[in-house]
């Protein structure tokens, strides 16, 4: 069994109470990072580490930290992303539910890195449960010295806040987020000038994902080097995996990057397979804007060799033929899920999402959605799929920010691969709406459960 | 508790409510008090149910912004409400993996038991629901949210929920 390094002690009862976690080794990160290190040091170990933005991006954190500018007399701000809204992710809820200090701990070591004297945690507005844990944590930590004034002697101080967003999944998009904090509209900012730079207040901020913050503990505590020893090639270090759809065991699960898809879809120590018995159709990777995959171009690349769960691997073959790590959020969809009904959902909710700022994705995400809407109810055209392969493309890379290509991705991969799906959506209308086409070739090569048994 | 207001009658916070404000304000640098308008709208929809016109005229007041600020925030983030709502707000999420997993039979028979449409009141106003989009827990699926906690029910089924609508007609009857 793979080592744990985030998600260790998460079975110990209590261990979201200051006591418990401390006991556990807690904490030893801040007092190792403030009482032996200097702050260019501490950046130097989550260099090293090879650390990826564990938020969708997969930039290096470490380089990102180094891009923070450092002028004389100005506030430089870390702000914690936590407005996690991507379709099939929920780590960051589950870290912050059951391990607040992780994140409270991590926070301290990286805005001492950063020299950031007042940190903010932005929580998405629905997440209260974890926004009511988080302040309780930090109510404990700073009684025990680890906030606020001269923290541990050592004279640094650091003030830690829990901020709530509204609602709208925009405000994930690290400029947009900022606006929402500085108490506006979530309208992501045009780029350069970049955070690093002039982020909140104008002032040099770094923005980093829950699970980001939370590795720079198990860095700290073990070097940077040690860090760097697990995983596979540049994607080092371990990473949270939200599994969810028709698995038989859904759930968040830390691997080790480079762990054979197969091995983490099929495992009982992972998902333990398809629910019911049923056979894999498609996947989604790294949440729902990552292209989606075929189970077989899924579990082995087009040059027939197994699929790992990492950055490079799970990228091969570019768009054509791979997808993404994305945020690790994995949607398993079985043999009964229609791919159409699907691409529509997701659709929706990027038209849903769009701030409106920029036309083509205000404009095309709602046209892609009434064309999606008409061919799953039986009033598509042929002409169609190639209509959203257009609008798609019309979106892509025309944005200020991602959400365009988040929006087009995830179409423009569906007809790619499901392209007779959709072309049995218009030929066959009243099947499209009463049944499912089905699993057709895109099958996963495994036998079924219980000719593999016999 | 909630008070249906009318949009016209004015608005006066509590002074224990404008002291919660003030917590708000205290986290940000001197100057930029318009951070707390996020947080400050969620503790005046906790305290009203909704966030009404001559409430955020007040919030503008305090916060020393103009009242199209706070409007045009309001009608930007899903969670705040420009109409009153029922005590109980039942949010399920739509989104991929909750769909496949069967939220949108969830939906439907919430309908059916509540006897109102997505965004309506019933009539004893205790009730409104309403699809919303990725609440992030896609492995526990289908799953509901009800406001100003956010108290979360995971896994539902129909005699889940069910039982959720009858607990809460219970607890309101109380």
């Amino acid at each position: 069994m793979a080592r744990k390094l985030l998600l260790e002690h998460i079975n110990v009862p209590g261990i979201n109470t200051f006591d418990v976690y401390r006991s556990k080794g807690g904490y030893a990160a801040v007092e190792k990072a403030l009482k032996t290190l200097t702050p260019d040091e501490v950046v130097e170990e989550v260099k090293k580490s090879g650390l990826r933005g564990r938020g969708g991006a997969g930039f290096p954190t470490g380089m990102k930290w180094s891009f923070l500018a450092k002028p004389e007399g100005v506030a430089r701000y870390l702000v914690c992303n936590a407005d996690e809204s991507e379709p099939g992710t929920f780590k960051d809820r589950y870290l912050m539910t059951y391990l607040p200090h992780l994140l409270i701990e991590g926070m301290i070591v990286a805005s001492f890195a950063l020299g950031a004297k007042t940190s903010y945690i932005y929580v998405r507005g629905e997440m209260m449960p974890q926004i009511r844990i988080l302040e309780k944590a930090i109510a404990e930590a700073k009684a025990k010295g680890f906030l606020g004034k001269n923290i541990l002697g050592t004279g640094y101080d650091l003030e830690l806040y829990v901020q709530p967003g509204g609602g709208a999944y925009i405000c994930g998009e690290e400029t947009a987020l900022l606006e929402s904090l500085e108490g506006k509209r979530g309208n992501p900012r045009i780029k350069p000038p970049f955070p690093a730079i002039a982020g909140l207040y104008g002032c040099p901020t770094v923005v980093n994902n829950v699970e980001s913050i939370a590795a720079v503990v198990p860095i700290i505590n073990e070097g940077g080097d040690e860090y760097a020893k697990l995983g596979i090639g540049r994607s080092t270090g371990t990473k949270l995996i939200s599994a969810g759809g028709n698995l038989r065991k859904p759930g968040v699960y830390e691997i080790d990057l480079g762990l054979p898809v197969e091995e983490f879809l099929y495992s009982d120590e992972y998902c333990g397979g398809i629910a019911n018995g049923k056979r894999l159709k498609a996947v989604v990777a790294g949440g729902s804007s990552v292209p989606i995959l075929p189970a077989n171009l899924f579990l082995k690349t087009i040059n027939n060799e197994p699929r790992l769960m990492s950055y490079e691997s799970l990228a091969d073959g570019g768009f054509v033929s791979g997808t993404m790590m994305g945020s690790g959020g994995f949607i398993a969809y079985d043999e009964d899920q229609c791919i159409v009904r699907n691409t529509w959902n997701f659709a929706r909710f990027y038209h849903h999402e769009s701030c409106g700022q920029c036309s083509p994705c205000r404009e095309g995400t709602g046209w892609m959605e009434k064309v999606l809407h008409r061919l799953e109810y039986g009033h598509g055209k042929m002409s169609d799929m190639d209509l959203l392969v257009d609008v798609s493309k019309k979106i892509e890379g025309n944005t200020i920010c991602p959400l365009g290509d988040a929006a087009a991705w995830p179409v423009a991969s569906a007809i790619r691969h499901f392209r007779d799906e959709f072309e049995w959506h218009v030929t066959n209308p009243s099947a499209a709406v009463s049944g499912n086409f089905g699993i057709a070739h895109y099958a996963d090569p495994l036998p079924k459960l219980e000719e593999a048994a016999s | 508790m909630l008070s249906v207001q009318d949009t016209n009658t004015p608005v006066t916070f509590s002074p224990e409510l404008l002291s919660k404000f003030a917590d708000v304000v205290s986290r940000y640098p001197e100057g930029k008090q318009k951070s707390a308008l996020l947080p400050i709208l969620h503790l005046v929809q906790a305290e009203y149910g909704w966030t009404s016109v001559p409430a955020m005229d007040k919030v503008a007041e305090f916060l020393s912004i103009q009242p199209i600020e706070v409007y045009e925030v309001a009608s930007f983030y899903t969670m705040y409400f420009l109409k009153p709502q029922g005590k109980y707000m039942l949010e399920v999420c739509r989104t991929g993996p909750c769909e496949i997993v069967g939220a949108t039979p969830i939906m439907e028979h919430i309908e059916k038991t509540l006897g109102v449409k997505e965004g309506d009141v019933t009539p004893d106003g205790l009730f409104s629901w309403r699809g919303v989009e990725c609440l992030a827990a896609c492995g526990f699926g289908p799953v509901l949210q009800i406001g100003p906690e956010y108290t979360f029910y995971e896994n539902l089924t129909t005699d889940s929920v069910d039982k959720l609508i009858g607990d809460l007609k219970g607890k309101a009857n109380n």
